[in-house]
């Protein structure tokens, strides 16, 4: 007892090695089925990849030999995440300029920062649902119900946090050494935000705003009563007001039907969203890395 | 204004009349009263926390960045009131310059750290040539001829603040602020900074605030010299005011005030 | 210099470039202000339009759980004892996993490139779409668990919980694949929450010869709590809005059952299975579902929020 030496049995030691343990199982109880999962995806999904799944439409269900292709899903979810794109980032870049930049820590912007945040934490499908009663069901796009357009409108709501957020972050980061610099030379805001603040934190901003992108590419429950699905070739401006198909909704859709061909074509399609995310992903933390490494300097 | 006054205030360029400035409910600085006259170079000296950066960011109104920062009295530049409602704070920026305590060059080369706020004043020379004169003024220019083209971070801390003169006097300001541009580097930099200062004269104002008496008394012709008293509530916060404003000759060798005479020869600060 | 001074031809801004300051910082407000009436317009339309079932059933919708448009009989129990029982289950079995995780990678138990590489991993799975993962659930999930929810319902079947034979898609595997979903969250929160108790706390605690795990649950833990408590009420929020993965595997019935391994329904499945095909007063109905979430989720988020800033004054 009154030794200095390490007691193997002391009640205490033993604890601590019980814990350790705890946690290493928790860890490898988190980790295993993630991997599993990443593995069976990219294994079984990339499996179903052929040249003619990028060019061919997919074929109605009930054929089981031949299932055709997923170019209509693909296109689709470009189109719909360009729409949101084009909506949310200037709305989410200008909000969090102002947060950031104008309104530092008033009223307002704490009210905004809130808003956000809650924003963030609507359910997803709330958003389809908001969309479909503000725009579906009152045909107010022209007249046209379900529609690609609508569903990027959905999609945009998703991202505008996300983008807010970055921008205002981003934005934060900025010493404010350099807004002097810029004001002290007798810059107005506006030339100063534009020409040095904004230009500072592109990066951080850039990096955030393709994770948000990407994101909102696999959301699919925005898009099942929105955009709908659609089996066939997009050909012109005129299809973004009718039902529009994206990978997500192909995926949830084939899922469910009881053909192997057609689950087939979900895995391919899965394969390709999760591939094209985690690279976004994995190559925004490289890049984020780097950054840090070159700024240490 | 009547004729006679204005003769004597000719030469002022810059005059704070009652000055008081506050941080929400708390007085930094009260009762400023102090004339700049043109074309010398004038330092506000005294202990930390007695206001004299607050003072200098007044002087162009930077101090409108910091939020709860207000300000009572009158600054009279150019005959104008620069707290008055209609005055365009990026305006009065435009020509009175700063250069900031820590070297601050945009994220940009050399060339356009300096060109930028030229072009935003709207520079209708040659900008070649104003690069190259401003780094001359600035003493920067045999440094960096070669690499105008390089990221101005590249440069050294005494050479970014040499910089950040050089992109100063570029806008062609009637006064330059600097606020400890010293403190921050070497005392070779520091040297040479001063020396650039004394070229500056020439064309400018200047005012600035240091840390450094010998500083002060090697550059300026005038002193102005702030110390902060308890508020008289007493509750520990400490109100500044300025002390004494003379000739840096005759501050530093005869002050009439007793904390004058005990701050320059270290007795606090 | 006079000379010189003549250079500065534009020296005073022009009014333009006045109106341009003026008009910048005004679209920026606006902008900003979108997030605010985006916000109030989703509050404000799903009320709108649950109004009719509102006015109709009242309070009622939410303890009775018949669901028949041939009748036009609606009420929600089901989907919300559903909502409510599956979030907090899966969450009740993420706590435990994501905490420890989060221990062992922020605790110097392995090298830091070890421990760097888990919690990306980690991070990096929160980025599959959750239809993938249910995908992943109906087809692997399911069958590997088959026999074991046999086991379960055998041995355990005097459970309410567990009362039912299994058959197929339950509100069990929901919980399952809620749990992977809810994993990252929990886990990169609680870390960075870990991360943020100061230095000194634990040298304190080494300093009068606390053993590690005695420094970690009586020291840093508690330290760390409010950080974490915020992260999990984050993913509460997360798990009742979930939609997509649960959708495929709960097995989409309006048929109330205590147990988990009878097919269930959640607020969001009844949304996105029947929102598309629904009409008449089921709209409204559905909306009504869709306002009884959002409220959930919303003062979820909000708690969260508040507990996020209460724990930012104390550092």
């Amino acid at each position: 007892m009154n030794s200095l030496f390490y007691q193997k049995n002391s009640s205490r030691n033993i604890g601590d090695k019980v814990f350790t343990t705890l946690s290493l199982i928790c860890v490898v109880i988190a980790i295993l089925p993630l991997i599993f999962l990443v593995t069976y995806i990219l294994i079984k999904g990339g499996a179903q990849i052929t040249p003619e799944l990028f060019t061919l439409e997919p074929n109605p269900p009930g054929d089981d030999l031949d299932a055709g292709g997923i170019n209509p899903a693909l296109i689709g979810t470009l189109i719909i995440t360009t729409i949101a794109s084009i909506i949310a980032i200037p709305v989410g870049v200008g909000g969090g300029i102002y947060l950031a930049e104008y309104s530092k820590g008033g009223p307002f912007s704490r009210f905004i920062r809130f808003g956000v945040n809650v924003l963030a934490g609507v359910p997803s499908i709330i958003a389809g649902v908001f969309i479909y009663a503000l725009i579906v069901s009152t045909k107010i796009l022209f007249g046209s119900m379900y529609s690609g357009f609508a569903g990027g409108m959905a999609l945009s709501i998703l991202m505008l946090p996300t983008v807010i957020k970055t921008t205002d972050e981003g934005l934060k980061l900025v010493p404010n050494e350099l807004r002097y610099a810029s004001l002290g030379v007798g810059a107005s805001m506006y030339t100063t935000i534009l020409k040095i603040t904004l230009p500072s934190a592109f990066r951080s901003i850039a990096t955030g705003v393709v994770l948000g992108i990407a994101r909102a590419a696999g959301e699919t429950a925005p898009l099942i009563f929105t955009a709908l699905f659609s089996y066939y070739y997009i050909t012109g401006f005129g299809d973004l007001f009718y039902e529009m198909g994206s990978l997500a909704v192909l995926i949830y859709n084939f899922a469910l039907e009881p053909y192997d061909a057609q689950n087939k074509l979900a895995w391919a399609a899965s394969f390709i969203l999760v591939l094209s995310i985690l690279s976004v992903n994995i190559f925004s933390r490289i890049l984020a890395a780097f950054t840090e490494k070159t700024k240490r300097v | 204004m009547i004729k006679n006054t204005k003769k004597a205030q000719k030469n002022n360029i810059l005059s704070l009349e009652d000055v008081s400035i506050s941080y929400g409910k708390f007085e930094a600085v009260k009762n400023i009263f102090c004339n700049f006259k043109k074309g010398d170079i004038t330092s506000l000296i005294g202990p930390s926390g007695c206001g004299k950066s607050t003072v200098l960011r007044s002087l162009n109104r930077m101090n409108d960045l910091i939020p709860n920062c207000s300000l009572k009295g009158t600054v009279l530049f150019d005959g104008t009131n620069i707290y008055d409602k209609r005055v365009d704070p990026v305006e009065v920026r435009r020509r009175i310059g700063m250069v900031f305590q820590q070297p601050n060059p945009f994220p940009k080369s050399i060339y356009e750290n300096i060109a930028f706020g030229a072009r935003i004043n709207g520079y209708a020379g040659d900008m070649d040539d104003l690069v190259e004169l401003s780094l001359k003024k600035a003493a920067l220019w045999s440094e960096c001829k070669d690499k105008l083209n390089d990221s101005g971070y590249s440069l050294s801390g005494g050479q970014q603040q040499r910089l950040c003169i050089a992109r100063t006097i570029a806008i062609e300001p009637e006064i330059i602020l600097m606020d400890e541009p010293c403190s921050a580097l070497d005392p070779i930099s520091t040297l040479k900074i001063e020396e650039t200062m004394h070229e500056l004269k020439k064309n400018f104002t200047i005012i600035i605030v240091t840390h450094n008496m010998q500083q002060a008394l090697r550059v300026s012709d005038m002193t102005a010299f702030f110390n902060a008293i308890e508020y008289e509530d007493g509750d520990g916060g400490k109100v500044g005011y300025l002390a004494e404003f003379n000739s840096t000759k005759k501050i530093f060798s005869s002050p009439k005030e007793k904390t004058t005479q005990e701050y320059i020869s270290g007795k606090f600060g | 210099m006079e000379e010189k001074l003549a250079l500065f031809k534009n020296r005073k801004r022009f009014g333009i470039e006045k109106n341009i300051d003026i008009i910048f910082k005004n679209t920026a407000l606006v902008l900003s202000s979108f997030v605010a009436i985006i916000l109030l317009g989703i509050v404000l339309v799903v009320f709108v339009q649950s109004f009719e079932s509102f006015s109709r059933y009242g309070l009622k919708f939410l303890v009775t759980s018949e669901w028949n448009p041939v009748k036009d009989e609606y009420g929600a129990f089901t989907a919300i004892y559903g909502t409510l029982i599956t979030s907090f289950i899966s969450l009740l079995i993420t706590i435990p996993l994501g905490v420890g995780t989060a221990i062992f990678i922020t605790e110097d138990f392995v090298p830091k490139v070890f421990r760097e590489i888990i919690g990306s991993f980690v991070e990096l799975l929160a980025a599959i779409p959750s239809v993938v993962l249910g995908l992943w659930a109906i087809f692997v999930m399911e069958p590997f668990f088959r026999a074991f929810f046999v086991f379960l319902h055998n041995f355990f079947g005097w459970v309410p919980l567990f009362s039912t034979e299994p058959t197929g898609r339950n509100s069990l595997l929901a919980i399952l694949i809620l749990v992977v979903m809810l994993l990252p969250i929990v886990t990169s929160i609680a870390r960075d929450s870990l991360n943020q108790v100061p230095k000194k706390l634990r040298n304190a605690s080494y300093g009068i010869g606390a053993s590690r795990w005695k420094t970690i649950f009586s020291v840093i833990l508690p330290a760390a709590l409010s950080g974490i408590m915020a992260g999990v009420l984050l993913a509460l929020g997360r798990a009742m809005g979930e939609t997509m993965a649960v959708t495929m595997i709960i097995g989409n019935s309006n048929a109330f059952s205590w147990s988990l391994l009878s097919p269930g329904y959640t607020i969001s499945s009844m949304l996105a299975n029947q929102f598309g095909e629904a009409d008449g007063s089921q709209v409204s109905s559905l909306f009504y579902a869709a306002f009884v979430l959002m409220i959930l989720s919303l003062v979820v988020n909000i708690f969260a929020q508040w507990l996020v800033k209460k724990f930012s004054l104390k550092y």
